[in-house]
């Protein structure tokens, strides 16, 4: 007897999706993989060995990189901490305030850092900190960050507050709790996976950037990409792909903190 | 009764009254530093440059007449169309759309496969696709410029196991550059089109298979109708971002292969430093990207009436 | 209109939403210590008057008095009314304790005293050992005693009930009800019960409230609204019914002289403005009883039959054609007549009632 066809078989689909995660993934194994070889030359495998990352930490480059890395790191943590209040607010207002005047307009204006192209971005609010007379610097690529921040942390947000009934703050309400404390007491505490995970994803966005930021920094001022970029137009060297595979483990584990938090926050309801 | 209305608001009124307030910290943030810089940026098209970066305070079309007309070295000859700027901007537009349909020819059958596999395990396939995207993008393109150069890994695994006796040039060729924007966006392709599959009624497939339709057919007269506007979301996502592209043309190509991107960023990090140039070129750009998101939303409402 | 034993005065109340109005001029008084119901199919507004009263709809006009008070006005945290969600609404981030006690808190009691209260009203619903568990880790039927008790503990002045056991299977929902109805004595407060469920109504409720497309239809005790129907649409909703065209001679002393279609002559109660003219004649299925064909009787074929267990549908014609549905108890001696045959039906002159639209 023929087997029954299955009609969501398509023979070569599995193979392409093979091919889609090797194209993916097979470049960030391989420089990781060779961040650990022993050899200066970097396509000769010459044993394994941490000396490139005590480099990055020790070496001659380490002030530069660490000073990058404390800029990167603060930068997001602020850019990703307001970027997350604001989306809060913005999420609160979409889904729990009924009908203003502007609020169509106000969700355009939340998605549109997604949708000007990042080289836009990056030349207008260059020229727009040159031309009002702010200094370029931290401050400069922090605003930046936290603009287009913004929509990343808004989405899980978002989603989250959408699907939570409004009926828990009505019962609230209902038992004599005043608006701030239905948000407070039940909203909040129902939203956290979604704030969390929004947190971290724009904490990922502000980490990663790298053309805003290098429009925006001013002279003298590095983020971990932009020292990387500096660094990379020299060739790539061994130091380069420790670092990198330090800032790609940190990347994926937010990113699978996130994906958890998001799923703990599904599977309780 | 809170039941959700289009465009994804809820109709609950909850804190009535506090939409206003509780928006305004995104029209103060994004109004001023978004939407402020690029209307300065539109006016800074239209002033006159200055040597080494910066403008000087006076109206021109200057910016764009250097863009589109070529008017001989000491600018007294007859207009003609000037193609180099243009020729980037189609370059572009043509390296885009090779990436977006690289992304669709692998994507679709991808998002596919994991739309097909058991409820329980799609959420980790999907996870597996996303992770690379949230991977620093410039971290991502320097790993594929080193996997790919002529005495990178590939070349020396093609060596070795006896595929090839040369080293393969890849490095500065279209084809990298393609495959740089295919490998920065291709989750862009996926997620949408999987959400669209995901949705897919699958007895639609029984009944053209009822009908006497083959897989293939079906895939071609109703799968891939059915499932367009995930297609067409998907090819967006992915051709809008690879246009302006800065880091896969820079870092995977070379002279041959400039991208708007590089044009736009030498006008104000480079030596050639010409501002207003550059906020027109940016200016062309963004007008471009809005036109193509402007259609699709035109169309989406055109299919949801 | 200020008598004592009124808890709820709702006072020509409209609601608009837009350009939809949900509720035309809807008056009613609910009475101490009552169980309210209000009945009607989905979208006829039953839900939206009693969000009107716990303080999540607006009222456009009119005026809602509690115990005197207008309370429109007011938003719903500082009303004394609580609410049963039809879906709990059960915090799903806190304890049941935590949410029985929720409501006390709000209202300035100490942790300590709430939750002594609390403890008493979770040992009223019978779930005193549950206390420390989370919502999510009961079943559905000990979740809706949760949503009781914790909309009892600040001892509102009206409970209100939007349809609490719909979320439930049908054996529970009926072993819920008379615990619902026992709960609701001892306690003493007037609940105002929201549900689409007929027989949920005629069981529990003191009064009930039919609601259609914003108006309010008829109020009275269940009896009433299932013998005196006041109209067709509260005829059939309630229970099932067969609706003939008749001929009104005329009206005296409230009650019609009228002619059936098949020429036959009766007297029976009618709504109150039953007037001379056409009619429509509310017979319900089991008060029609069947015999030979004779002169005092309605004449009618028999189309079909549906076998029932306790009882067996008799679908049959009258002679202009209408059909009528007679419903006879499958005792051992009653003989299913036969398709085709032609039989008399009898209607007794109580048992029918003349209806205006």
């Amino acid at each position: 007897m023929a087997a029954p066809i299955d009609i969501r078989r398509f023979t070569g689909f599995r193979a392409l999706t093979i091919l889609c995660l090797v194209v993916l993934y097979a470049p960030l194994v391989i420089v990781a993989i060779y961040s650990f070889n022993d050899s200066t030359s970097i396509t000769r495998w010459g044993g394994l060995s941490f000396k490139w990352y005590f480099d990055v930490f020790s070496g001659p480059e380490a002030p530069k990189f660490r000073a990058a890395a404390i800029n990167s790191f603060t930068i997001a943590l602020g850019a990703a901490t307001c970027a997350t209040t604001i989306a809060t607010a913005a999420a609160v207002a979409m889904h729990r305030t009924g009908r203003f005047r502007g609020k169509t307009a106000s969700l355009a204006l939340i998605n549109l850092p997604l949708m000007v192209p990042e080289i836009v971005t990056a030349v207008a609010s260059l020229i727009f900190f040159i031309s009002i007379g702010f200094k370029t610097g931290v401050m400069t690529i922090f605003i930046a960050h936290l603009v287009f921040c913004i929509p990343f942390a808004y989405l899980p947000i978002s989603a989250r507050m959408q699907s939570i009934p409004d009926s828990y703050e009505q019962a609230a309400m209902d038992l004599y709790a005043t608006p701030w404390e239905a948000f407070r007491l039940v909203l909040l505490p129902l939203m956290v996976p979604g704030i969390l995970s929004g947190f971290l994803l724009a904490f990922i966005i502000s980490l990663d950037d790298f053309l805003i930021t290098n429009f925006v920094k001013g002279a003298g001022i590095e983020t971990l990409p932009t020292a990387i970029f500096g660094s990379v137009k020299q060739g790539v060297k061994p130091n380069i792909m420790a670092i990198s595979t330090l800032l790609l483990g940190v990347s994926v584990v937010l990113v699978t903190l996130s994906w958890f938090v998001g799923r703990a926050g599904q599977s309780k309801r | 009764m809170a039941g959700a209305a289009p465009g994804g608001a809820s109709r609950s009124e909850i804190y009535r009254g506090n939409g206003p307030r509780l928006m305004l910290p995104i029209w103060v943030f994004i109004g001023i530093f978004l939407v402020m810089p690029v209307v300065m940026m539109a006016v800074h098209s239209f002033l006159t440059k200055e040597f080494r970066g910066g403008v000087i305070w006076e109206f021109t079309f200057a910016a764009y007449d250097q863009f589109f007309f070529d008017r001989g070295l000491f600018g007294d000859e007859p207009p003609k169309i000037e193609w180099t700027y243009i020729g980037i901007f189609w370059r572009s537009i043509w390296q885009a759309g090779l990436a977006t349909v690289f992304s669709l020819l692998i994507g679709f059958p991808t998002a596919w496969f994991i739309a097909t596999r058991k409820p329980n395990v799609r959420p980790g396939w999907l996870f597996l696709i996303t992770i690379p995207y949230w991977v620093n993008l410039l971290i991502r393109t320097v790993s594929m410029k080193f996997l790919i150069r002529d005495t990178g890994p590939l070349n020396e695994f093609l060596l070795w196991s006896g595929v090839i006796s040369e080293p393969l040039s890849l490095v500065n060729t279209n084809f990298a550059v393609q495959l740089g924007l295919f490998y920065s966006y291709l989750p862009f392709m996926v997620l949408p089109v999987y959400a669209a599959v995901e949705r897919y009624d699958f007895s639609l497939s029984e009944a053209a298979a009822d009908l006497y339709s083959d897989n293939w057919t079906t895939l071609r007269l109703v799968i891939l109708p059915v499932v367009k506007p995930g297609i067409v979301a998907g090819c967006i996502l992915v051709f809008v971002p690879s246009l302006g592209a800065f880091l896969a043309p820079d870092l995977l190509g070379g002279a041959k292969t400039f991208m708007i991107g590089s044009l736009i960023e030498e006008q104000f990090k480079g030596a050639a430093g010409n501002w207003p140039f550059g906020a027109a070129a940016a200016m062309i750009l963004l007008a471009i990207v809005l036109g193509v998101l402007l259609l699709h939303a035109h169309a989406q409402t055109r299919v949801e009436r | 209109m200020n008598r004592t034993d009124i808890a709820i005065d709702i006072d020509r109340v409209v609601n608009r939403y837009d350009s939809v109005t949900a509720l035309h001029d809807v008056s009613m008084d609910i009475r101490e210590g009552e169980f309210f119901t209000l009945l009607g199919p989905s979208g006829c507004g039953k839900t939206t008057l009693l969000r009107c009263i716990a303080g999540f709809e607006d009222v456009t006009e009119g005026a809602i008095r509690l115990r005197g008070e207008d309370i429109a006005p007011l938003p719903p945290h500082k009303r004394p009314v609580n609410t049963v969600f039809q879906q709990y609404a059960l915090f799903p981030h806190m304890t049941v304790l935590e949410n029985v006690c929720f409501g006390l808190r709000r209202r300035g009691w100490t942790e300590m005293d709430a939750e002594g209260r609390a403890r008493e009203v979770l040992d009223l619903v019978r779930l005193g050992d549950f206390a420390k568990r989370r919502p999510t880790q009961l079943s559905g039927g000990q979740q809706q005693r949760v949503a009781l008790a914790r909309s009892l503990a600040p001892n509102p002045e009206v409970l209100l009930l939007d349809e609490p056991l719909s979320a439930l299977d049908l054996k529970l929902r009926q072993a819920v009800r008379v615990e619902l109805k026992q709960i609701q004595r001892e306690t003493g407060i007037a609940f105002v019960f929201v549900t689409h469920d007929q027989e949920e109504a005629l069981t529990m409720s003191d009064r009930i409230a039919v609601m259609s497309e914003g108006y309010v239809q008829q109020i009275g005790t269940p009896r009433d609204i299932y013998e005196a129907p006041q109209n067709r649409f509260v005829a059939d909703f309630i229970g099932e019914t067969n609706l003939l065209d008749v001929e009104v001679s005329a009206v005296s002393g409230g009650m019609p002289d009228l002619t059936l279609p098949g020429g036959m002559a009766l007297r029976c109660p009618a709504a109150d403005s039953a007037r001379a003219g056409r009619g429509h004649l509310s017979v319900r299925p089991e008060r029609i009883s069947v015999a030979a064909a004779a002169e005092d009787t309605l004449p009618a074929t028999v189309v079909d039959h549906v076998y029932l267990g306790t009882d067996i549908h008799l679908h049959a014609k009258l002679s202009d054609g209408e059909p009528i549905l007679v419903r006879i108890q499958n005792a051992e001696s009653s003989a299913i007549p036969a398709t085709g045959s032609m039989l008399g039906l009898r209607i007794e002159a109580g048992a029918a009632r003349l209806l205006v639209d």
